[in-house]
């Protein structure tokens, strides 16, 4: 107790997104300046101990559900595994929700417009047995079993589509997540949807709007490389158009 | 946006020109040695059935690649999209064909009398 009261002496203050069916606006809230704490409990702090109204989305706290990533001093991070002391700057933190999706409330964005391109760029499995034929062997070292393995570990919290330029500047394009998914099951032989997934990839929200700015890489918090995945894309719609002219 | 067939157009365009923009500034830094005039110009040019395939080849792929290029920028950056934005597409390739076949054939046909 000692150590809470004499933590609580030294005070940052927050700008926090509020929004609630209006224009939206920054709010200032003043914040216990702990040593030790993620952008995640400043957030959760306002909304225990000043304004229960606040509306965010959280689930796990360990950087596994992908449910609380958020715009922090302008850039897209996971927030519960963002530690205040690395992003504040001059003592200000400014917490707004992710960018390229619309705002349900405070800090809260609506999913679905990311999600429905996952299913739009066919980034779903399509199986090619049953549970009665035998499991397929893919050894570790097969060529297409590593690039799918670059791909895989994905957590959806869209810090990548919040990061990209070409999301914003085109409403249609499917974004970074979505066509590294896809890539994964290119490169997964149990699959058999390649031909409608690199028709799908290769059409008006697909791969090819992608200018390779990477802003994806940059901020993906699992540091995967949706820029890599989406240049393989690329590459086998490009060779699946010669297949077919032949 | 861009789809396959636009983004392979352009890539296809693009191979195109790069060896034409290559070999014509090898021409250029070739035909300046000594001076440049019209005569010298249009000597090389006039009746050429080649030189109308290279600057004509260059022409085509410039207009195909450019238009599909600026059809982007319209796009992502002023928000033209639907009828507005093919329009503008096909006039930046009309615009670019256009000033690009008169230049070809000032060159090479004009006034020879086919």
């Amino acid at each position: 107790m000692a150590n809470e009261t004499q933590t609580m002496t030294q005070t940052m203050t927050v700008s926090i997104w509020r929004e609630n069916g209006d224009d939206g606006r920054f709010e200032k809230y003043e914040v216990p300046a702990r040593e030790n704490q993620t952008v995640l409990d400043v957030v959760a702090y306002v909304q225990q101990h000043i304004d229960p109204t606040l509306s965010y989305r959280f689930a796990c706290r360990v950087g596994m559900c992908g449910s609380c990533a958020m715009m922090v001093n302008g850039s897209p991070r996971w927030t519960c595994r963002t530690h205040v002391s690395k992003v504040v700057a001059d003592d200000q933190l400014e917490v707004a929700p992710l960018r390229n999706l619309p705002v349900i409330k405070d800090l809260a964005t609506d999913m679905d417009p990311f999600f429905e391109k996952w299913v739009a760029a066919e980034a779903v499995f399509h199986p090619s047995k049953t549970r009665h034929d035998p499991m397929a062997a893919i050894t570790p070292d097969d060529p297409m079993r590593i690039a799918a393995s670059e791909a895989i570990e994905c957590i959806n919290c869209a810090v990548c589509y919040a990061a990209c330029d070409v999301v914003e500047s085109n409403p249609d394009y499917f974004g970074p997540a979505a066509l590294n998914r896809s890539w994964s099951l290119v490169n997964d032989i149990r699959d058999d949807g390649q031909d409608v997934r690199l028709a799908a990839v290769g059409s008006n929200g697909g791969c090819h709007n992608c200018h390779s700015q990477q802003g994806c890489v940059q901020y993906c918090p699992n540091e995967l490389n949706p820029t890599l995945s989406i240049a393989g894309l690329k590459r086998e719609t490009t060779k699946a158009l010669f297949r077919r002219s032949r | 946006m861009l789809d396959l067939r636009l983004y392979m157009l352009q890539r296809l365009t693009a191979l195109i020109m790069a060896p034409l923009v290559i070999g014509h500034i090898a021409v250029m830094i070739y035909a300046v040695q000594g001076g440049l005039t019209v005569d010298e110009i249009l000597a090389r040019t006039q009746g050429s059935v080649a030189w109308f395939l290279f600057y004509g080849s260059f022409v085509v792929a410039v207009s195909i690649h450019g238009a599909i290029g600026l059809r982007v920028i319209s796009f992502e950056w002023f928000g033209l999209n639907g009828r507005a934005l093919q329009l503008f597409s096909w006039a930046v390739f009309a615009l670019l064909f256009g000033l690009g076949a008169k230049a070809v054939y000032a060159v090479t046909f004009a006034g020879v009398g086919l």
